[in-house]
């Protein structure tokens, strides 16, 4: 009974409330404003609008029976206002009635339709720039604002927050469609979503300590849209295989460092440590990938976290599998980090000079130069090989390169343990 | 949606070309102003004369000033285009690939400012 609440519990209440709402309906809502208006920032504008009046109206009245439906009547009537406002002069009130009656054409108490794959293929789309492309995706779908996505990308929140409002006007303006492509368009234009999300794990990955809670929380978000392509998408394999290749990563998180914030790598680390749920949901997914009967570069790096974990857990080398599922992904994307990781599984199977001129060459890829796990992995096998003095050197350059202060300090002591 | 399609291609190929060859590339841009009009696309569009023809007028301080040559002097000139009417940005790229310029040379797709946007 709103009655006989009192206001403290109330202001809490609510604040649950909406926050349980945010979760799990915001980037729904959000993609069904802006798929009907291609305005993704008028979308957002009278979302985060429509969530303060929640915060204080549903304290004083209750929390209402179908919070969703009341958030989105409220966000469609200021978007409506917006509209009203800005083009007074200009726009004829025919246009603004047509867009109040394209946003009415849900009833409040239905269920609102889930648009926001589509709001994704138009945040990743071919027109924008591919920089900004993952960006777009976590604050649209998700409302991650300019500061946290920049500190997560490295760039200041100002740069971001101007690329991000540059895309959503192009959105709108460039008529990029909000529509999930058709069946012959899909497999390249899901590649480009695909990537946009492994972009942003990737950028959570890199604080494998977990010590920046920005950079964690980023990868947890990047879990949440795998999964949700893959839920909206069963029956791409891709997606289901993007949904296991972070799930294996992840898995690994608490493994990565020791209690003293070493870095572990991982044929050292202990399998005890990993979480089995993720492993096994990642397996699951994988062989249901498996079983559509179209291999892809996401699978295929999948089955390459499921390789390197078996063996580290079981003991038993599988390198020829393992160099076997490289040079199947170097066929996909030659790409120099796929080039790199083949050399290395390479080097275990036929000795550290196969491994070495496995290696792509700096000549051929000029951005290898600043390429860390190119300079770490170069100097390992020329370790291996006995070219000490060499090795040394070349651990100097991915030590110079590295960002983060535990991987410098491995490859420090890898470094200064080389015979003089 | 309407789209200006901008074609930038080498002008100079043309005359290098035989009098079949040109006979067949004419074809196909008249085969695909046909596919644009049988779709509702087309608006207009036009072949320009070489860049050797085009003048740049600009008032500078008051005064005209007019000068010989395009305004941009660039490997590929501006030598076409087409405006069309498309529900969105992917049809539009879809038309633009079509296009035989793009085969011979880089198409701009560039979206009208409509009357509603002011």
């Amino acid at each position: 009974m709103p009655g006989s609440i009192n206001p403290v519990e109330g202001d809490e209440q609510a604040q649950s409330a909406a926050d349980a709402v945010a979760r799990r309906s915001y980037g729904k809502l959000v993609a069904f404003l802006a798929a009907r208006t291609h305005d993704v920032a008028a979308a957002e504008d009278a979302l985060s609008e429509a969530f303060a009046a929640a915060l204080s109206e549903w304290p004083r009245n209750g929390c209402p029976a179908n919070p969703e439906g009341w958030l989105l009547t409220v966000a469609r009537r200021k978007m409506i206002d917006v509209f009203r406002g800005q083009n007074r002069r200009q726009m004829m009130s025919v246009e603004i009635q047509s867009i109040a009656d394209v946003l009415a054409d849900v009833p409040t108490n239905a269920e609102i339709p889930d648009e926001r794959l589509a709001m994704m293929f138009a945040c990743a789309h071919p027109a924008l720039d591919p920089g900004i492309r993952a960006p777009m995706i976590l604050q649209a779908v998700l409302g991650l604002d300019a500061a946290r996505i920049a500190s997560a990308f490295l760039t200041s929140p100002a740069a971001m927050g101007k690329r991000l409002v540059r895309s959503k006007v192009k959105i709108r303006q460039a008529g990029i469609p909000f529509r999930v492509p058709s069946r012959d368009e899909l497999p390249a234009r899901l590649d480009v979503v695909l990537q946009a999300i492994y972009a942003a794990f990737s950028e959570g990955w890199t604080d494998p300590g977990g010590a920046d809670v920005v950079r964690r929380d980023l990868a947890e978000e990047a879990i949440y849209l795998a999964r949700l392509v893959a839920e909206l998408l069963p029956q791409e394999p891709e997606a289901l295989g993007l949904l296991a290749l972070v799930l294996y990563a992840e898995s690994r998180r608490k493994a990565r460092r020791s209690l003293a914030g070493e870095f572990i790598p991982l044929d050292r680390q202990d399998p005890a440590l990993w979480n089995t749920h993720q492993i096994d949901e990642a397996e699951y997914v994988l062989h249901r990938a498996g079983k559509l009967g179209s291999i892809g570069r996401f699978q295929l790096e999948a089955a390459l976290q499921s390789a390197h974990a078996d063996r580290c857990r079981t003991g038993r080398p599988n390198w020829p599998f393992v160099i076997q599922l490289y040079d199947a992904l170097f066929a996909f994307a030659e790409s120099p980090v796929v080039a790199i990781n083949r050399a290395v599984a390479i080097s275990q199977l036929q000795g550290p000079d196969a491994g070495l001129a496995a290696m792509p060459s700096l000549d051929t890829d000029s951005r290898l130069a600043q390429y860390q796990p190119y300079w770490a992995a170069r100097a390992e096998l020329l370790a291996r090989s006995g070219a000490f003095a060499q090795a040394s050197y070349t651990y100097e350059i991915a030590i110079g390169l590295e960002r983060d202060d535990a991987v410098r300090r491995f490859l420090e002591t890898r470094r200064s343990a080389l015979p003089a | 949606m309407q789209y200006l399609l901008l074609l930038h291609a080498n002008e100079a190929v043309f005359s290098t070309m035989t009098p079949e060859q040109q006979q067949q590339g004419l074809a196909a841009y008249m085969a695909y102003n046909e596919a644009l009009t049988k779709a509702g696309a087309y608006v207009g569009g036009n072949r320009l004369r070489p860049v050797s023809t085009a003048t740049t007028v600009r008032i500078e301080d008051g005064k005209t000033q007019v000068l010989d040559g395009p305004y941009a002097d660039s490997k590929e000139q501006l030598g076409g285009y087409y405006l069309i009417d498309v529900p969105d940005l992917d049809a539009a790229l879809a038309w633009a690939a079509r296009c035989p310029g793009a085969s011979h040379g880089i198409i701009e797709v560039r979206p009208i400012w409509g009357m509603e946007d002011y």
